[in-house]
């Protein structure tokens, strides 16, 4: 346990990803294979179910603190956070325990089944085997909501370097149900695998906002404008009559998206596409929020795919007929594309795959027009690419702009306040806005919490503390006083909001020290934005 | 009348006249220690520990100051008060106040665990005990000193490995020069903010042992390797360029808790402290064999209450330190 508990520490402590996957890479280096498997699932929130809840804990812990539960509730208000809370009000245990992490782990896993006595005899004899350290580690283990400051890339990354395996492979053997209980080192990561090969991606290209006037771009026919579209960015592969769908977060995602289960009989083996997937309805794409509803769904019914049938917006072909194309330029890729993608249409009449659209034109000032025109279709903006281009590896300056509709801003009233977690915990930073309605009354509309400086923040968290006019739980209602500029990228119509409006990438702009709260925006403003 | 009540100005003895660390000009004050929320500006006269005199003499200038010794009695108007060492910093003291047969103790600050600079807690038997709860929560419990330091050397000697100066940022009285005692010269030079030095050499001045130390100077070159201790108020971006590359860490009690840790700008926190913990409040309480407890500067509503629940007679006083926010500035004063 004492090697794992280092490990947290190491990465709690820095915020470079570096030293992070360091600190991993050395980690799996010197634990047994029994503790990477665990490590790696803990790390990839595979975390065990809590076996308390948060009164039982705080009851067990007052009883053995000798100190009463409101005194731990006291505490826990003040801290922020029960496991560390539990970890500080016992002793450091002179008698630290030599239990592993998987020896701890599948103790636990044991005892979840038992009754309530037992679960309560194992935490009083964990709690009293650990110093504060550990202590603290152990109670987040046991939380059931295990979280650790490294994304699975930098896990993926770390296990790469210590196996010498490709990311990619280590990325698709991590995917599916394992569990750390029944599966063993070798199998997951070591052992070679044939669909490995098959499924494998591509490294997305990725576009820079773009920066200049269009008109630096240089002459008009040397590029293509399209319309950018707000999904999710993925990669189709087929290979071996089998399809493989990728998210540009690298995950394999082709179960959620049943869809494109029959495109074997359509596209040739060896085609590889890369697009967006968008829930398509009547001929348009619906906005993003449509999309929300099938992302992370754990099964996909019928009914599911009725109401949010989803399509590949297809941008680019990076695989023909088995061959690497990427270093072709984006003309004759794009041909193969529309090729592959005619073909498949004329095999069968429900194909879920759409070409994106080339927008032809002559004059820059066509696409400033037709930029200004794309939210009405549901697009976010446009991207212009250069018809020479290669496919690049990440994110390179020069041939690939995305260029989006400026975003929409609002000056809005901070009404409620809620205190940050982690780094944040004990500082108000997690603010609701709100806009006046007809009758002249404060309507919630949006929750932000990026945009301001640290001294911002802190100057706004001393104003909250001393305007507060009532406290629920850990939200504050303040006086309507401040005033924010608030940015988002879409607005729409949502029953479920007391506001009838739902915004997206809502975010702080700059604080409107100028502007009474009389002088915030009006509801029916932003609505009018909305038929826009 | 109580021979001690709150006003305005601060706590009041009207028998004798007197206030106990006043927060607003008085004729006459006694004060507990140096740190400024304790003693503040403008009284007339300030009866301190003479210690406590240089250090003032550094923060306020030329007043009327009062020296006295330890366990020193001084009769005023027929109330006897003396001075008793309080471990928090240099000169710090509880003051007890003796009329008719009733003992009070006012504590201002102070700590159980011997820091090596201060003359170490003495508890004072008392009918009414004021005391502090700056950390009187059951989380906050302090790790052996000595722990501490051999963290500080390895986190030291790890940036002098790399090269880099490393810095550490702590309040100038009291603080730092604990970690300028307690720390391991071998690994490398110490550097300190002028602010810092100031004060080293007030503790010099009256007979306090510290080590060598370099004075931090507008062209001061510290090289990688080296260890700067600097207040935090020295901490702005310009300053921290000129010793770059570098590594920060804080050295404060509040550096129990991880989301102040990870809040603050520093890479590193220590958790070290001149204030009692959970168990040495506790502790000091029961030594002092009080019925009575005014309790200030800190979590005063909840300290209070588990007091009273065991059985003691306590109530929590407002006075200006306890309005501090104390989870949003962690400043030990
Ligand atoms: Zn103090
Ligand atoms: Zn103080």
């Amino acid at each position: 346990m004492k090697t794992f508990v280092d490990l947290f520490h190491q990465i709690d402590q820095t915020a470079k990803t570096t030293e992070k996957v360091e600190a991993l890479t050395s980690y799996l280096s010197s634990a047994s294979d029994e503790d990477k498997v665990w490590t790696i699932a803990l790390f990839t929130g595979k975390h065990p179910k809590r076996i308390a809840t948060s009164t039982q804990l705080k009851l067990w812990a007052a009883e053995l603190a000798q100190i009463p539960y409101w005194l731990i509730e006291e505490s826990h208000h003040i801290v922020g956070d029960l496991s560390e809370t539990i970890a500080n009000v016992l002793p450091d245990y002179p008698n630290p325990s030599n239990r592993s992490l998987s020896e701890w782990m599948l103790a636990l896993t044991a005892v979840k089944k038992q009754d309530e006595e037992r679960r309560k005899a194992f935490l009083i004899e964990a709690w009293t085997s650990f110093t504060k350290h550990e202590r603290f580690v152990f109670n987040k283990l046991t939380s059931g909501a295990f979280r650790m400051g490294v994304s699975q890339q930098l896990v993926v990354k770390a296990i790469t370097r210590h196996s010498g395996i490709p990311e990619n492979t280590i990325t698709h053997r991590l995917m599916g149900n394992w569990s750390p209980i029944d599966t063993n080192y070798h199998s997951l990561i070591v052992a070679s695998n044939p669909l490995d090969a098959i499924s494998k991606p591509y490294p997305f290209c990725l576009a820079y906002g773009l920066e200049t006037p269009l008109e630096t771009l240089g002459t008009t026919n040397e590029w293509q404008a399209e319309y950018k579209w707000d999904g999710i960015r993925a990669q189709l592969i087929l290979r071996n009559k089998e399809v493989f769908i990728w998210s540009r977060g690298e995950e394999l995602i082709t179960a959620q998206y049943p869809e494109f289960a029959n495109l074997p009989n359509n596209l040739p083996n060896g085609t590889v596409i890369d697009g967006e997937l968008l829930v398509y309805k009547d001929d348009r794409p619906l906005p993003f929020a449509a999309m929300q509803k099938r992302i992370g769904l754990k099964k996909v019914t019928a009914k599911n795919l009725a109401q949010s049938p989803i399509v590949l917006m297809a941008y680019d072909l990076l695989e023909y007929n088995g061959e690497d194309i990427r270093e072709q330029p984006l003309q004759t890729r794009r041909l193969l594309l529309q090729k592959l993608i005619e073909a498949a249409h004329e095999s069968s009449s429900d194909i879920p795959l759409h070409l994106s659209q080339a927008i032809a034109f002559d004059y820059w000032d066509q696409l400033v027009q037709e930029r200004s025109n794309a939210p009405t279709i549901g697009s976010e903006g446009l991207m212009l690419k250069r018809l020479s281009s290669i496919y690049e590896t990440g994110r390179k300056k020069g041939n690939w702009w995305k260029w989006k509709v400026d975003p929409m801003t609002v000056d809005a009233v901070l009404i409620y306040a809620q205190s940050g977690s982690g780094r944040r915990a004990n500082l108000y930073t997690d603010y609701t806005f709100a806009v006046w309605n007809e009758e002249g009354a404060l309507v919630p509309f949006a929750k932000a919490y990026s945009g301001l400086t640290d001294a911002e923040i802190k100057e706004v968290d001393q104003w909250i503390k001393k305007n507060t006019i009532d406290k629920f739980g850990p939200v504050r209602s303040v006086k309507a006083e401040l005033v924010f500029e608030i940015a988002f990228e879409a607005i729409q119509e949502s029953k479920r909001h007391k506001s009838g409006i739902a915004v997206r990438f809502p975010r702080i702009l700059r604080w409107r020290k100028d502007k009474p709260a009389s002088e915030a925006d009006t509801l029916e403003n932003l609505r009018k934005s909305i038929q826009q | 009348m109580a021979l001690v009540e709150i006003t305005d100005y601060g706590l009041f003895c009207a028998q004798a006249g007197v206030y106990i660390d006043p927060w607003k000009p008085v004729e006459r004050a006694l004060i507990t220690h140096a740190h400024s929320d304790h003693a503040r500006y403008g009284h007339k006269s300030y009866l301190v520990h003479h210690h406590s005199i240089p250090l003032l003499q550094k923060r306020l200038g030329n007043q009327y100051y009062m020296g006295i010794e330890y366990g020193e009695l001084v009769n005023i108007n027929g109330v006897q008060f003396s001075f008793h060492p309080a471990g928090h910093v240099l000169g710090s003291a509880q003051i007890r106040l003796a009329y008719k047969g009733e003992i009070w103790c006012i504590s201002g600050d102070y700590k159980l665990q011997e820091d090596g600079v201060s003359m170490p807690f003495e508890p004072v038997k008392c009918n009414t005990f004021v005391t502090e709860s700056t950390f009187g929560l059951p989380v906050f419990n302090w790790a052996n000193p000595t722990k501490v330091f051999n963290e500080i050397n390895h986190w030291w000697h790890q940036q002098a490995s790399q090269k880099r100066t490393a810095i550490i940022f702590a309040y100038s009285l009291g603080k730092a020069q604990r970690i300028l005692k307690g720390i391991n010269h071998d690994i490398g030079k110490v550097w300190v903010h002028n602010a810092v030095h100031e004060l080293n050499e007030a503790h010099v001045q009256v007979g306090i042992k510290l080590k060598p130390w370099e004075v931090l100077t507008i062209d001061a070159k510290p090289q990688p390797g080296d260890l700067i201790i600097a207040p935090t108020s020295a901490e702005t971006e310009g300053w921290l360029k000129r010793f770059a590359p570098c590594a920060t860490a804080s050295a404060s009690g509040w550096m129990a808790i991880r989301g102040t840790r990870r809040r603050s700008s520093a890479d590193r926190g220590f958790v070290l402290s001149d204030h009692a913990d959970w168990i040495g409040l506790n502790t000091a309480i029961k030594s002092t064999q009080c019925e009575n407890v005014w309790v200030t500067h800190g979590y005063a509503a909840t300290f209070s209450k588990w007091l009273r629940e065991n059985g003691l007679n306590a109530i929590d006083i407002q006075t200006p330190f306890t309005d501090q926010p104390v989870m949003d500035l962690p400043t030990e004063n």
